[in-house]
């Protein structure tokens, strides 16, 4: 029978990432069913209950307290679970104990020791997140925050705070930023350059930033604006102050503004304030294709093409690209099934806009207009496009950038489906993100002259970064894997081969 | 919902552009891990060893943040 132990600590606190990798080790235990470490804020506490994963007795715990909960397939697993989670806590408690000098216990404590500081970086659980940008931005700093789970309403009283304070409030769900150069979040190490960029979405900034970077081109700012900014609510207040600023700004030869396709009154906002500049644009509205822009910009519908404009026009090609029949001839006839698992929401997105220009139906859980949303009685025939960085399967678990380890186990299951024959994957490295994206998962799949389907990638980011561009290339080519030069150019391939698959029927 | 209006190169927007043309001297709050990146870049940096607030009300929070508490 099941059996469910939580152990609270109390007075104790730890930062999310560092209790989801201690998580991440307890759950993969031996008759462990689920098991989460989480500090017992109402948010949290409801998550676990949800998962059957509170017990009566951890119902007191406070925002201050930490919650070990651990379900396994009877009391002797769950216990032995808790006790590695509790020796994993004291071990990573005395690493930082070590490694850390004395540090302020507050944002205002901050500001008195470290004078000139201009940016806070605030990255706490949601439900704190609001409370501690009204405090950085009320002290006259910037801000980028990378919490998600902050309601509309707080992020448009803090932008419009922000705003009248003089101050960037970037986000809240602010992935990454790269401001004079400076990587922050989960960013890329790009060279310095004369491009700026203004993005709704994180992973959006990342693809551009790098394409570009590979491609000879340098970024001078990457400014993230958080994914609602463009809502008709907040009416882009952030990209807006952020094209001012980087219309002002020397550094800056040519912008480009990327998000999901905002309302059309925030569209015709960012439009007319971009008609206003004295600099070039490319406008890239994820998937809209048609729209009238101002005579200094460009319309175009995905990052690459994005990048490619920003490049003048220089077009990024892919030599060595394999011939889809010759792939095709690898693939079982019937195996047509096209699954993709992106731990970028945006390269999610991005793969749908291809798949619905050329036509293939496809389902996505978070569908882009005019794609079906997965879920519900569904054929298993059915093509899937999976954004694995969405709550559903963040909960308790790091983001995949983090910890692809659910990534891997549903491409190796994909590889499994009878159905499958075209699996497309992301690594997204850089700062943040996990140390090796391709180790793990080319460890568990089956050699490559066994393997029933055709697994296709691209990897964002650079060789600058610490897990290099093109070693975690060169990892995945030689697993068998086909690279492409980019995510749009993956997603070509991929259909292209469902295509060849789909042609051999008798 | 309304929009705002209130757009434009504005003095808050100029004053935005600090940011870009200043040394970038973070405070992080939350995840270690960001300080440390920024550390290993020899970016200046401070780290709040932060801890969810006594007082767990946001609304309580919010006007203590407001009030410079």
């Amino acid at each position: 029978m099941a059996a469910l132990v939580n152990r609270v600590r109390h007075a104790f606190y730890m930062d999310s990432v560092a209790l989801m990798r201690i998580s991440a080790k307890v759950s993969s235990a031996a008759g462990v069913k689920a098991a989460a470490l989480m500090i017992g804020s109402t948010a949290n506490k409801n998550l676990l209950r949800n998962a059957d994963l509170l017990h009566a007795d951890s119902e007191d715990a406070g925002a201050n307290d930490l919650i070990v909960a651990v379900r396994a397939d009877d009391d002797g697993a769950a216990v032995e679970a808790v006790k590695t989670a509790e020796t994993l806590l004291d071990a990573a408690g005395a690493n930082v104990g070590k490694a850390s000098e004395w540090q302020p216990k507050s944002l205002e404590s901050a500001i008195r020791e470290f004078p000139g500081a201009n940016l806070a970086l605030i990255s706490v659980p949601g439900e704190f997140a609001a409370v501690e940008a009204h405090r950085a931005i009320n002290n006259g700093l910037n801000v980028l925050l990378f919490s998600d789970n902050v309601p509309l309403a707080e992020e448009i009283e803090l932008k419009k705070e922000a705003r009248s304070r003089g101050v960037l409030m970037m986000g809240p769900d602010c992935g990454t930023a790269i401001v004079g150069g400076v990587p922050l979040g989960f960013a890329n190490a790009v060279p310095a350059g004369g491009i700026g960029i203004v993005a709704a979405s994180g992973t959006g900034l990342q693809e551009v930033s790098t394409l570009l970077a590979r491609n000879g081109e340098g970024i001078s700012h990457g400014i993230g604006v958080g994914g609602r900014d463009l809502k008709q609510a907040v009416g882009g207040i952030t990209m807006l102050m952020a094209i001012d600023a980087l219309d002002r700004d020397p550094a800056t030869r040519h912008i480009v503004v990327i998000s999901k396709p905002p309302e059309p009154a925030v569209a015709k906002l960012i439009l007319d304030r971009v008609e206003k500049s004295p600099k070039t644009f490319t406008i890239c509205f994820l998937g809209v294709d048609q729209l009238e822009v101002p005579r200094n910009a460009s319309l175009v519908g995905d990052l690459r093409s994005a990048a490619e404009h920003a490049l003048a026009g220089k077009g990024i090609g892919w030599t060595g690209r394999p011939d889809p029949l010759a792939l095709a001839a690898r693939i079982e006839p019937g195996r047509e099934r096209l699954q993709g698992f992106f731990s970028g929401g945006t390269l999610c997105a991005e793969t749908q806009v291809f798949c619905k220009r050329a036509g293939l139906a496809v389902a996505s859980n978070v569908p882009i207009p005019g794609v079906e949303k997965a879920g519900g009685a569904r054929p298993d025939k059915a093509h899937l496009l999976l954004d694995l960085g969405e709550d559903e399967f963040t909960v308790g678990r790091p983001h995949p950038m983090i910890d692809p380890a659910l990534r891997d186990r549903m491409v190796i299951e994909a590889c499994d489906d009878a159905n499958t024959g075209v699996i497309l994957l992301d690594a997204v490295i850089g700062f943040g993100a996990a140390a090796n994206p391709a180790e793990a998962l080319i460890a568990q799949l089956p050699p490559a002259n066994a393997r029933k389907a055709v697994l296709i990638a691209s990897v964002c980011g650079t060789d600058a970064d610490p897990q290099s561009y093109s070693r975690q290339r060169q990892e995945l080519s030689d697993a068998g894997i086909v690279v492409a030069p980019s995510n749009a150019h993956a997603a070509e391939i991929a259909i292209a081969l469902v295509a060849a698959i789909r042609a051999k029927r008798p | 919902m309304t929009i705002s209006t209130e757009r434009g190169d504005t003095a808050p927007s100029r004053a935005a552009y600090r940011l870009l043309s200043s040394e970038i001297r973070v405070i992080n709050i939350g995840l270690r891990q960001f300080a440390a990146n920024l550390e290993a870049r020899k970016v200046p940096v401070i780290n709040v060893d932060w801890s969810p607030p006594a007082v767990s009300d946001p609304k309580i929070g919010k006007l203590l943040a407001k009030l410079g508490g």
